[in-house]
């Protein structure tokens, strides 16, 4: 009962500090769709080639906006104090930290997949893909923000940490961008893919287990200067 | 006497240069210990070292729950000073009520606005509160002084003062003494030596 006080309260807060940072909300899914309508210019126009590679096209742009969206996870916390306080008296440490990746999933992962149809149709994926393109990204996502949480938590204390992250973190989201975009094409191909998704839903259960933890021993490491 | 804090033969070196050695002193129910010493010498990270978030040390430190104020307030400038202290009361499983002891650090009629438009001694004063809404032994405050205005520095006289009244205890690193009859000094910036 107490427990999960801890973190509806971190979720609650978060989304309080979301509604008060809306550009920061918008700039992955603004992101994403700069780089979609530019990817759909610089292909001429022609929907055969476009449409063959729009499932890596898609799966690449969401993995850089979701690095992106990354950056902010923990940074205002860390500068006004927050972080600290949350690390010191979290107990246990995980759930508010589940909370704070919970709603950095909301506005990243889950957005870009409710957005993806939009994507799709920029770039001319055949719609009766769609379905497959929805559920991969709903199944991978989670893992994105989970891994991502490590990397960030890492970095957290560098003040230009955004390369560093994105070296730590971007090898680690290999799996899911092949299993992802690899379901995505074979759906077209029109051969069975369950296989790729299940193994989206291993990486995303794995991460969801254990990457609570890394990101509580990360952050104390990163506070510890 | 029951001791909130206990540190044996605390010693630490930073970037090769020895901020203290064979540090031993104790904390008992009901003290307040005044951390002084020039800039530099040591007072944030043996508060760091007590907290745990510096680990780098030799010797044993151990206490009982504490709050901690430190360099940082922990407020975010984006949300009120009733969401800060909800959301410190959330993590701590409370439920009492922020009203009254927002309303004892002088923020009656503030509780909504965003922090970012308060002045830094009004921010300060939310963290202030939480030493009213969490209900630890011992208090850890690391210049809890700074920006406040005379009467917020009263305040903290009046806090610290109800605490040691109440057997809790306080250690408190700060460059300007409060004026407690009771206080005792624990000077850095001389190893080894401790009064």
């Amino acid at each position: 009962m107490s427990a999960t006080s801890v973190f509806t309260g971190q979720l609650r807060r978060e989304f309080k500090l979301l509604l008060q940072s809306r550009e920061e909300l918008a700039n992955p899914l603004i992101f994403l769709f700069l780089a979609l309508t530019l990817f759909a210019l610089g292909g001429g126009g022609s929907p055969d080639m476009l449409s063959a590679f729009a499932p890596a096209i898609i799966w690449v742009l969401v993995l850089l906006a979701n690095l992106l969206a990354l950056e902010g996870l923990f940074r205002r916390d860390f500068d006004d104090g927050s972080l600290e306080m949350l690390v010191l008296l979290g107990d246990p440490l995980f759930l508010p930290l589940l909370a704070k990746i919970a709603a950095h999933w909301l506005y990243s992962g889950l957005a870009m997949t409710v957005l993806a149809p939009l994507a799709a149709l920029i770039l001319f994926l055949p719609v009766e893909v769609l379905p497959t393109l929805l559920l991969t990204l709903l199944v991978g996502t989670p893992a994105l923000s989970l891994i991502g949480a490590v990397g960030a938590a890492l970095t957290v204390s560098l003040r230009r940490g955004g390369v560093l992250l994105a070296l730590l973190v971007l090898p680690l989201y290999v799996p899911i961008l092949i299993f992802g975009a690899g379901a995505v094409v074979e759906a077209m191909a029109g051969i069975e893919n369950m296989a790729q998704i299940y193994w989206l839903l291993v990486i995303t259960m794995v991460s969801f287990t254990i990457t609570p933890f890394l990101v509580a021993a990360a952050l104390k490491i990163s506070l510890e200067q | 006497m029951s001791q909130l804090l206990t540190i044996t033969d605390l010693g630490c070196e930073r970037e090769g240069r020895r901020l203290f050695a064979g540090l031993n002193f104790e904390i008992a129910a009901g003290e307040y210990v005044e951390l002084t010493g020039p800039n530099g010498s040591g007072k944030s990270t043996l508060l760091r070292s007590i907290i745990g978030l510096f680990r780098d040390y030799s010797g044993e430190i151990s206490c009982e729950p504490f709050l901690y104020i430190g360099h940082k307030s922990a407020i975010s400038p984006l949300l009120s000073p009733l969401d800060n202290c909800r959301w410190f009361l959330d993590l701590i499983e409370s439920t009492l009520d922020p009203m009254p002891a927002l309303a004892r650090v002088g923020l009656a009629g503030f509780e909504e606005v965003r922090c970012q438009q308060l002045s830094a001694g009004q921010q300060r004063r939310v963290a202030l509160a939480r030493l009213m809404l969490a209900d630890r032994p011992l208090w850890l405050l690391d210049e809890p002084l700074t920006a406040l205005d005379d009467s917020g520095q009263k305040l903290v006289y009046e806090l610290i003062a109800g605490h040691i009244d109440s057997h809790g205890a306080v250690l408190c690193a700060t460059h300007q003494t409060l004026g407690l009859a009771s206080a005792r000094a624990l000077e850095l910036g001389f190893p080894g030596t401790s009064r």
